[in-house]
């Protein structure tokens, strides 16, 4: 058992400071424990959203030491409890009070997105056949528990604050599980440059850093889709073949 | 439409409550990226002790134009304006340069450390305006592919200066035959980093099989698709390996030429 300071951040969107709990850390104790202790023990009107302390709810989003975190995922014995440990609300979205923060304008900006649209059928009943080793590479984007630690640390998000033009790395993640699923017709390559803002992200992998689910966000998901939209906007090379393709294809000289 | 912001912790450069020194990472690319650029213009610049026997620096590979034995189409041209400095280095660098300075690890690399953009995550950065790779000049960044093109070319160029460099000239009788210098070793090693960069690389990885959604019917693709994967985890690994070792290559030879370091013979 140690004796620790937790630094909290205690305010809604018209002010706040932070100010400093001491309290009890024993063994095998999370964040979201302690501030919960604290919550009990000190601040009954302390705020913070938590569900499932099991890291699948994605609801206790905060920034730990300054490093966006799940408050549950965060052993204690892995923070220097020799100093006071910070523990502040996601900067990226609008504080509502202490560490709970509004994050519905991810909610809205998916809806923007085109969403799944199969081909038809390949069978009578109504069902599909599809490779698993086809579908496993969009399996890993559906680990995404929306936590939205990734959209808070993206600096496109953060620190430029272009909510308007960059829909941010969790749905960028989101379309690559859609794009790349096999069964999936539709095309959003156009959206990604254009509306979703794709250029934006300069792969500095910090949301892949922060990810709890491990998805590696920047080399699995967001550079495919750059390179794709390198393929339909900016390789005039592909873009002559796709079209020598097309042609060709219309006469019946491929397949 | 406006975006409320967090009245907490507001905007600035170096401005975060991360206690950890966030500013190592950063600083170790800096430093790091600079010693290559200073040593390998420096080393562009000299246009002399590039090759000893049948060796010859990665930074002058292939010599198209020069003086020395393993130059393609002979020496400088007479036409080559004499203010104009020269360098057989000059006719080739900008490919692997262009290469790595477009490519997807080293961007986000060199955002971080060179332009603060930022300068570590969820850390503040100097500058509001941002313009991304969306528009110019960084939407350049775009022709990566083009570089990796030419890249692969220089893989096989390379590969055949490690050939070259199994076959050493008796100076006494002037017979070449088959021999294994230390040199040999860091050319090879060189190559087989490179090897190790450039076939991990994101765009060759979607180009060999990355943008199809059905690769189970197209195996050639997706073993190709898989080979490059499992180079692309470890890609930045093999950049800065790749990156030390090409400018230790160069240094090798020009000190084996310039009679400092003695090549020694294994067999």
């Amino acid at each position: 058992m140690a004796q620790a300071i937790f630094r909290i951040w205690r305010g809604d969107s018209g002010g706040g400071e932070f100010r400093d709990y001491a309290t009890e850390v024993t063994s095998g104790m999370v964040v979201l424990d302690v501030v919960r202790q604290i919550q009990a023990e000190q601040a009954h009107d302390l705020a913070l959203r938590w569900n499932c302390k099991a890291g699948k709810c994605g609801s206790c989003s905060a920034e730990v030491n300054g490093m966006p975190k799940l408050m549950c995922m965060s052993r204690t014995s892995d923070l220097p409890l020799e100093k006071p440990v910070t523990v502040q609300p996601m900067k990226a979205f609008p504080l509502i009070k202490d560490l709970v923060t509004d994050v519905s304008w991810n909610y809205r900006v998916k809806k923007k997105i085109k969403p799944f649209r199969p081909r038809k059928p390949d069978e009578k009943d109504g069902t599909w056949r599809m490779a698993q080793s086809d579908v496993d590479r969009s399996m890993e984007f559906r680990k995404c528990i929306e936590c939205f630690l990734c959209q808070d640390v993206c600096h496109v998000l953060r620190e430029h604050r272009l909510l308007d033009e960059f829909i941010g790395p969790r749905f960028l993640v989101h379309i690559a599980a859609l794009e790349m699923h096999p069964l999936d017709t539709e095309n959003r390559l156009e959206d990604l440059r254009k509306e979703h803002g794709i250029g934006y992200c300069n792969i500095t992998k910090c949301c892949t850093k922060v990810c709890p689910e491990d998805i590696t966000i920047t080399d699995n998901a967001i550079i495919p889709l750059k390179e794709r939209v390198v393929d339909v906007s900016y390789d005039p090379i592909r873009r002559f073949l796709a079209r020598y393709r097309r042609k060709a294809s219309a006469v019946g000289l491929a397949s | 439409m406006t975006h409320p912001t967090n009245a907490l912790n507001p905007s600035g450069f170096g401005r975060t409550t991360r206690p950890d020194a966030w500013w190592l990472q950063p600083a170790v690319v800096l430093f790091g990226l600079s010693a290559f650029i200073v040593y390998s213009t420096w080393a562009a610049f000299q246009g002399v002790h590039y090759y000893y026997g049948p060796y010859v620096s990665p930074f002058y590979s292939p010599e198209l134009l020069g003086e020395s034995p393993h130059s393609w189409f002979g020496p400088k041209p007479s036409w080559w304006f004499s203010w104009l400095p020269w360098s057989p280095a000059f006719l080739i660098l900008w490919a692997p340069g262009g290469f790595r300075l477009t490519c997807y690890y080293y961007r986000g690399a060199y955002y971080k450390a060179f332009w603060a953009d930022p300068p570590a995550c969820a850390v503040g950065e100097p500058r509001k305006r941002y313009l991304g790779e969306g528009s110019f000049p960084l939407i350049l960044q775009n022709v990566h592919r083009y570089f990796l093109y030419v890249a692969l070319a220089f893989l096989v160029f390379l590969t055949y200066d490690v050939w070259k460099a199994l076959w050493f000239e008796d100076l006494v009788t002037g017979q070449v035959h088959f021999g294994v210098g230390v040199g040999t070793l860091v050319l090879a090693t060189n190559v087989t980093l490179l090897g190790g960069y450039t076939l991990g690389c994101h765009s060759l990885r979607h180009l060999v099989g990355g943008r199809h959604d059905h690769l189970s019917e197209r195996p050639v693709r997706r073993t190709a698709y898989s080979c490059v994967s499992c180079l692309n985890q470890r890609h930045m690994m093999f950049a800065w390996l790749s990156l030390f070792w090409v400018g230790f290559s160069d240094l090798y030879v020009r000190l084996c030429s310039m009679g400092v370091w003695t090549d020694w013979r294994i067999f």
